[in-house]
Parts: structure tokens; C-alpha cells; sequence
């Protein structure tokens, strides 16, 4: 049955089914209006407790003392240094784990073999891995007094404490968020379509981005997004290999540490307002991709 | 084995799969095992079984069961407002429920632990009243309630979506009141969807750092979270004794997957 | 269609990626000073001078890259592979570490620069809100009923561990004290603080921006700085009668700055804090300076109080550490139940 319910479910449980406005029955299904009304107030104060006030509380913060203040926080260097390297390490990490998603998607969704059980686990694994752990393992494998550590420093590469160990520990945090959107999506269409342009001769390529590509776009464009958000905001695993070089290797979040350390908490929240302006275009993104989506469900 | 299947890729596909998964995940986790291997069974027992860290663990787990539970009662309210009702604005807050999902963990933790301190816009009123929020577990469970709030909502709202209204009017047709039909009929399919979002809100919960360090105090026996533990005992060059911590964190969230993909698979075969 | 959008993204991902890589990393030499947590503003002003110093004299560029943090995560970093050419942290202690886990420096560091290599000490001394609603004076006063006070962690912060060695040392100085008396003091003195956060500097922060706690332990220069910083009209500065004479230290960490061939620059960095410019830029940053000309210039700024040296109050580093802040040692008792 061709239910994207079943498996895995899909994170951002995007109702890929049609949506139902609530409809007139027949026989009431529905609460009394007092009880309606009850429980909506009730999810809206605790929604509005929960979300808007944090919300509301970074912008207010970041404009405390103005918009030419918050502006001088945004173009100090140390807070661009911070915005080029989240960059940076957003758009490497973002790209790999694309190809890791469509690999491992590809390769569970179209294939029956033993032990793909045990292999959808372990894409799940960041997923529950405490941030400091994962920033951890790197460091016991790449520091100076890990593994690789003297043959490193004896090579004159650097790992951790340099960009490559933060690229590294949030490709470890943020890999798996392609792969699980696509997994159940492409469990769900099953494998007709592209057999049937094998049948017809395509080749491997041509049925790739011919049919498997359209027929994915949307999740796959999910999974991108939500990596990407999460790969800019990560700050636990980046705190632990970072080394806080000023200027060299603070991200965002690192560099909103910082800043609220120093009694600069007005420069603080300007910066981490960037990364709150970046979770609401995600929201937004995702919104209009779900709109889309239904479209196209729907066959307009 | 493979079954013999028309479509080119399995190869290359699996191939590079497991070769990024050895290279990100299975090596570094390994190092960590291996590291605290070192230091033998009672070593390793006696770190991970400390009054301070057992505390540890009692505040993480407790404040995250705390929390999860929170959220489930919540989210189900909202999942259901959301999927139910139509009222002006539904959208949008359909929208912003997956808010604390897109958030920096860092930004989340700084901006609660600034609304609820003496001076901040929430804490204000509740401190005469005694409520004390910031740097107590009470602001522990605060925190972990807020990143975990999308899980629940996104996990039940499909679910109710799918549910056939006319199963309700059937009941409803053979006698059974609103709360009845609450119990017996819906309650039941939304279920496992509800204990899937606890265990995943709970997993995330426990392993969080950067939203939970700044609000929590990090008093060690009362307000100290495992993670910090961790970082504690790599800040007094006890490698080991951080890798024993995060293999007990790790063995735990693990078996929290296991646990979660155990109820998908017993809810699909319900379901088929 | 959705070919082409998948080929923009992915060509749009490599040109930003080549546009950064080609960033082209400048000439100019640098030097990797790791220091700890509340020497933020003092080493920005500093590294300026020194910069100007350096081009005067040799005509060389440098470049001062910081690093900031509690000073014994700070040298976990540097055993851990963060490649510092000068480590100043605040304690003697967290720079053995690295001389002995990491081996990147001789056993004898601390005999190559002047005053056991700490160019300006430090004490700790109190503060609290304007008007001194809880009447602290001393440290007995700490132990009040209803006296919420702030120190940080003194597993994970160098200011944490000189607090905590500044209350013993008061509590041995006291008519009959001993070890005994001692142990009693601070376990009621740490049972009055709410917060322990990682750092002096967050301590600061709790403190002052959060409005937590009724009193400040801290390092002196952070104290004083934060009152100029945030205003007197909030604000009092106690100081106890008698406190610790903290010796924060500073290193060359000769393999990291032989590798990099900074070896002369770097020695030349330290040495320049005990120069009268360093020293006056020290002191203006409220670090209580060497140079006896300095001293006497800013004598106003700095409170006279009685000063016990560390091996008074707990003989070396070592013995500070295996006694109180190991794991298991007079610290960790504090938190255990009582038997």
C-alpha cells in the first residue's frame, strides 16, 4: 500500500496524504463548542509561551539599543569571520550529506539485503548522540594524543582545532537529515517507475534524473533545507573542537558565546537574530514546499 | 540475498554508503569504546556509577521524562487543535511549531535563560511568587520542553490527519458519546504515533548540551547535566573517564532507538 | 526542469566554496596567544602594542590571534593539538599539565621568565550591590544565613581554584585555624552558592547581567573592571581582610613555536609584558604590575589588603590539587551526603 505512513515516519511528518478541512458530518464528531474553544486556548498559551515569547525575545534583545548598534554588532570582523566560516562549513557539509542521502536512500529503498535494519539504525545514531560526545570522538581520533594524532602534527596537518575537524563534526551531527527524508519517501514509491524505464531502455543516468529525481525533488529539498539549518546552528559538537580562535575558527553560534561574555549581550542577540531570521526562512521554506507538494498531489 | 533486481546503482550506492558511515560514525565511535576499554571494568564502573554522576544521570533522565511527558500532553492538544480547528491565524502557527527544531541550541538556551531570570520578561513574575525558573531543575525541564515540542505534534498530526471520520460517526451512529469515541476509538489509533514522539523527544532531550548549560546552574548533586559531566572530565584530562560517561549516554540513547523503531514496526503490522 | 534546479544548486554550492578557498590566507606571520577567560580586554590592547613594537624593532608584521576560555580547558585544548605559540593562563598548574601530558615544553618553564614567569598577579576580593544590603565585610560574612554567593567551578576555572585556596587561607589565618577548621568553612561557604558556572567570566555574568547571588568572588582585575564597565550606581567593591596573592603565568611553548618558526617572536611577546609598556597596560587593565615604577604610578587603583601566598596556604600546586580538587578530594566532599 502506497502509504507514506508506514515505515519510517518522515520527520518533518509532512501530511503527504491528502488534508482534510474539517468537514460537515452527518452525525456530530466533533466537541462541543466550549471544549473547542478550551483546548485551542490552551494550545495557543502554551504555543505562544514556548515559541513566540523566545522569538520575540531575541529580536527585542538584539534591538535593545538600536538598529545602528545591532547593524555595527552584524559587521564587526570577528562577527563576519564567524558568518564566513558557518558559511563555509555549511557548504561543504550540506553537499556531501546530499550525496549520502540520495546514496543511502537509493540503495535501501530500491534493494532488499540482509541487515538493512541495522543500517537505517545507524543513519539514525547522530540523532541521539549527546553534541559533546560527537565533538569527542574527534577529538580522540585527531587530537594530539589520539590516534592519529602524531602522524598528523608529524604532517603538519590540522584537523582538530582548525576548519577541517568543525566541517567534520557537523557532517557527523547533521548527516543523517537527507537520508531520513528521503528513505520513507522513496520506500513508498516503490520501484515500478524505474523498472519500467529500464524496460524501456534508459540508462542508469538517464532513469536517475528522469524519474527518480522529479519524483523526489520536494523531500529532497526538505532534507537539504533542514540540514542546512541544523548545520548552521550546531554549536555543542563545534564548542568541543573549535579552539575559540577569535576570528579564525568561531562560528555563529561560538561567536554568540563569545559575545555574551563579554556584557555584550545586545551584540550577542544581534548575531544570534541571524540565525533566528534563518530557522523562520526555513519555516517559511518548508511551508511553501508543503504547498507545492500538495499542489501537485491534488493535480492542479 | 539481493534479490536480482533490474535497477543499476546497488553497488556504488551501498558502497559509498557504508564507506561515509565507516568514515563519519563507525571509526570515531569506535575510538571512543576503545578509549575507555582501557581503563578496565571496575574503573569504568566505578566513574560511571559516582554519587555526582549518578545525580547527573537523575537530573538529565528525569528532566527529559519530564519534558517529554509535557510535550505529549501538549503536542497531542496541539496536533489536534491544528488538524481539527480552523481558526484565523492556524497556519501560521502550524508553521511555527517546528521553531525550536530550526533553533540553535546555543540561541534557545541563552534566550530562556534571559526570560526567565529575575529580570526578564517571564521570570519578573514568577520569582516573587517563588517559581524559580533559571538555574534550577525546573529550568532544566523548560528548556528540554521547548526543543522537543516539534516532535510530538509532527508525529501525531499525520496520523490524525489519516483517521477516517467516518469510524467517529459509526461510533457516534451506535450510541457512543464524544468522550467515548474519544477513548475507544481515536485515542487508540493515535496512540503509537504518541509514543513514538515521547521516545523521540525524550532521546533528543538527553543528549542536549547548548540549549540546557546556560539555564541550568551546573550545581554538581542538583542542577548538573551528564553532558557537563562529560565536559568536566575532559577539562581534568580524564579522557577516560569522559568516554565511559558518553558510552553509558550512548548504550542508552541506542537502545531508545531500538526501542522507538521496535513500536514503528509493531504499529505498521497492526496496521496492515 | 528539475534537472537544471538541482544543477544550479550544486553549481551554486562549489562557486561559494571556491570563492572562500581562494581566500587567500595573508603573509604576515602569526602568533597563537591562549590565555583564559577574563584577559579578553587586556591582551586586545596589548596585542596592538606589541604589534607596533615588533614593526618598530625588526620591521616584521605580526599578526596576535587569541583564544579565550577557562584556563584549564584552555590547556586541554593545547595538549589536544591547538597549536598556541605563548600559553598565559592562570595558573602555574593547567601549564604543567601541558609540560607534563603533552610534553611541548621543558620542566623548567617557570624559571625562564622574571617572578617565576607571572608578569602581573592578581587577588581575589568581593562584590556586591550597591548599598551592601547583606553588610559583607569579610569572609565570614559569606557564611550568613540568607547569603547567596557566586564562584565558579574550580574543577573547570582557574579564578574558581584561587577563590577557593583565598577562603582556606582565610579560614587558616584565623585565631585557632587548622585544617580541620578550614574544611568546615568552606563546605558552609559552598553551600551557599546557587550557580557554578565554568568560568570567572560567566560567574561575572550571572552576577551582574543575571542579578543572581548577593556576592561576587572573583579576581580583582575582573571586578574592578566590571564596575567601570557597568557603573558604580550598581555596584560596591568590598575587600576581605586578608586574600591570596594569585600568580597567573604566562609560556613560550617551544615545540608549537619551533615548528612554526616563531620561536623569537614569541619570547620577545612574553618578555614585552614585563617592559614598562606591558606593565602599564597590565595595570590599566586592573592586573596588579611587577615594575616597581608602574606600581607606585597606579598604587591609588589597587586596595591594600594582607596577602598569603599559595604555598602558605596549600604548599605547590600539586598538593593544591591531590587535596582539593581531585576527584574524591576536599571539594567533591563537600557535595557527598554527610556520613
Amino acid at each position: 500500500m502506497r502509504d507514506t505512513l508506514r515505515g519510517r515516519f518522515s520527520f518533518f511528518g509532512t501530511p503527504r496524504v491528502k488534508k482534510r478541512e474539517p468537514s460537515p458530518a452527518l452525525y456530530s464528531t466533533s466537541e462541543p463548542a466550549i471544549v473547542r474553544r478550551l483546548l485551542i486556548a490552551i494550545a495557543l498559551t502554551f504555543l505562544g509561551i514556548f515559541l513566540v515569547v523566545p522569538l520575540a525575545a531575541v529580536f527585542a534583545e538584539a534591538l535593545k539599543k538600536g538598529f545602528g548598534t545591532y547593524l555595527a554588532a552584524l559587521r564587526e570582523p570577528d562577527a563576519l569571520a564567524a558568518i564566513r566560516l558557518t558559511l563555509l562549513t555549511t557548504a561543504i557539509a550540506v553537499p556531501l550529506n546530499l550525496l549520502f542521502g540520495v546514496s543511502a536512500a537509493w540503495a535501501i529503498a530500491k534493494f532488499h539485503f540482509p541487515g538493512k535494519q541495522v543500517l537505517i539504525t545507524l543513519i539514525d545514531l547522530p540523532f541521539s548522540v549527546s553534541p559533546v560526545v560527537s565533538g569527542l570522538v574527534y577529538v580522540l581520533l585527531f587530537g594530539l594524543q589520539g590516534w592519529f594524532g602524531p602522524w598528523l602534527a608529524a604532517h603538519d596537518i590540522k584537523i582538530i582545532f582548525a576548519i577541517p575537524g568543525i566541517v567534520l563534526a557537523t557532517i557527523f551531527v547533521t548527516f543523517p537529515f537527507v537520508a531520513r527524508e528521503l528513505i520513507p519517501l522513496m520506500q513508498a514509491q516503490g520501484t515500478e517507475e524505474e523498472e519500467a524505464a529500464r524496460v524501456l531502455g534508459a540508462s542508469g543516468w538517464q532513469m536517475f534524473w528522469r524519474v527518480t529525481l522529479p519524483n523526489i525533488k520536494w523531500g529532497l529539498l526538505y532534507g537539504v533545507i533542514l540540514c542546512n539549518a541544523r548545520a548552521m546552528g550546531e554549536f555543542g559538537a563545534v564548542s568541543v573542537v573549535s579552539g575559540h580562535i577569535r576570528g579564525r575558527t568561531n562560528t555563529i553560534p561560538l561567536h554568540v558565546e563569545i559575545l555574551y561574555n563579554e556584557y555584550n549581550a545586545t551584540a550577542a542577540f544581534a548575531v544570534a537574530s541571524l540565525l533566528a531570521l534563518l530557522a523562520l526562512v526555513t519555516l517559511a521554506a518548508k511551508s511553501f514546499i508543503e504547498w507545492k507538494s500538495h499542489e501537485r498531489l491534488v493535480g492542479r | 540475498m539481493k534479490r536480482h533486481s533490474v535497477l543499476p546503482g546497488f553497488g556504488l550506492t551501498l558502497g559509498f554508503t557504508l564507506l561515509y558511515l565507516s568514515l563519519i560514525v563507525l571509526i570515531p565511535l569506535s575510538a571512543t569504546f576503545l578509549k575507555t576499554s582501557t581503563i578496565g571494568w571496575e574503573r569504568f564502573w566505578h566513574t560511571v556509577t559516582e554519587p555526582r554522576v549518578l545525580a547527573s544521570y537523575r537530573l538529565s533522565f528525569g528532566a527529559s521524562f519530564i519534558g517529554a511527558l509535557i510535550n505529549a500532553v501538549m503536542g497531542l492538544i496541539v496536533a489536534w487543535v491544528l488538524v481539527r480547528y480552523s481558526f484565523p491565524g492556524r497556519r501560521l502557527v502550524d508553521a511555527l511549531v517546528d521553531f525550536p527544531f530550526a533553533l540553535p541550541t546555543a540561541v534557545a538556551g541563552i534566550t530562556l535563560t534571559t526570560l526567565f531570570t529575575r529580570t526578564g520578561w517571564l521570570g519578573r513574575y514568577l520569582e516573587p511568587l517563588g517559581i524559580h525558573v533559571a538555574f534550577s531543575p525546573l529550568g532544566v525541564v523548560i528548556a528540554l520542553t521547548f526543543i522537543g515540542l516539534p516532535f510530538v505534534v509532527r508525529t501525531v498530526q499525520p496520523v490524525l490527519q489519516n483517521l477516517d471520520q467516518e469510524i467517529e460517526e459509526a461510533a457516534v451512529s451506535l450510541g457512543a458519546g464524544r468522550w467515548e469515541t474519544w477513548r475507544r476509538v481515536i485515542l487508540p489509533e493515535v496512540w503509537p504515533a504518541l509514543l513514538t514522539g515521547f521516545a523521540l523527544a525524550f532521546a533528543r532531550a538527553v543528549g542536549e548540551y547548548g540549549s540546557v548549560v546556560f539555564i541550568s546552574g551546573n550545581m554538581p548533586m542538583k542542577t548538573e547535566i551528564t553532558t557537563l559531566l562529560i565536559i568536566t572530565k575532559l577539562e581534568q584530562y580524564d579522557y577516560a573517564g569522559a568516554t565511559s560517561i558518553g558510552v553509558v549516554m550512548l548504550g542508552i540513547s541506542f537502545m531508545l532507538l531500538l526501542a522507538v523503531n521496535l513500536l514503528q514496526w509493531w504499529s505498521n503490522k497492526r496496521h496492515a | 526542469m528539475t534537472r537544471r534546479i538541482v544543477l544550479a544548486v550544486l553549481a551554486l554550492h562549489v562557486l561559494g566554496l571556491g570563492a572562500r578557498l581562494a581566500y587567500a590566507a595573508s603573509k604576515t606571520i602569526t602568533l597563537l596567544n591562549v590565555s583564559y577567560d577574563p584577559t579578553r580586554e587586556l591582551y586586545q590592547e596589548y596585542n596592538a602594542a606589541f604589534v607596533k613594537y615588533w614593526e618598530a624593532k625588526t620591521g616584521q608584521q605580526v599578526t596576535v590571534q587569541q583564544s579565550h576560555g577557562g584556563s584549564s580547558k584552555q590547556a586541554r585544548a593545547v595538549i589536544d593539538g591547538l597549536e598556541a605559540d605563548v600559553v598565559t593562563l592562570a595558573l602555574a598548574y593547567d601549564v604543567d599539565a601541558i609540560q607534563q601530558k603533552a610534553g611541548l615544553l621543558p620542566k623548567n618553564w617557570q624559571a625562564r621568565l622574571p617572578n617565576n614567569s607571572a608578569p602581573y598577579t592578581s587577588t581575589i576580593i568581593f562584590l556586591v550591590r550597591k548599598g551592601n544590603p547583606k553588610g559583607i565585610k569579610d569572609w565570614n560574612d559569606l557564611i550568613k544565613p540568607g547569603v547567596a554567593v557566586i564562584t565558579p567551578n574550580p574543577k573547570t576555572s582557574g579564578a574558581a581554584r584561587w577563590n577557593y585556596l583565598a577562603a582556606w587561607g582565610y579560614a587558616l589565618k584565623q585565631p585557632g585555624g587548622d585544617k580541620a577548621q578550614a574544611r568546615v568553612f568552606i563546605t558552609e561557604l559552598y553551600k551557599h552558592v546557587p550557580v557554578l558556572d565554568s568560568g570567572a567570566r560567566g560567574a561575572t555574568t550571572t552576577f551582574v547581567e543575571r542579578g543572581i547571588g548577593d556576592v561576587l568572588i572573583n579576581w580583582e582585575n575582573e571586578i574592578l573592571l566590571s564596575v567601570k564597565e557597568l557603573g558604580k550606581e550598581q555596584f560596591e567593591v568590598v575587600i576581605p581582610s586578608v586574600s591570596i596573592l594569585a600568580e597567573p603565568t604566562a609560556s613560550l611553548v617551544d615545540q608549537v613555536a619551533k615548528k612554526h618558526g616563531t620561536l623569537d617572536m614569541a619570547q620577545a611577546y612574553l618578555e614585552h609584558l614585563y617592559s614598562e609598556e606591558g606593565q602599564e597596560i597590565a595595570a590599566k587593565h586592573y592586573y596588579r604590575p611587577r615594575l616597581a615604577s608602574v606600581t607606585a604610578k597606579y598604587a591609588a587603583q589597587f586596595p591594600t589588603l594582607q596577602l598569603v601566598t599559595l604555598s602558605e596556604v596549600a604548599g605547590d600546586w600539586q598538593q593544591a590539587q591531590q587535596m582539593h580538587f581531585s576527584d574524591g578530594g576536599v571539594f567533591d566532599q563537600i557535595y557527598q551526603p554527610s556520613r
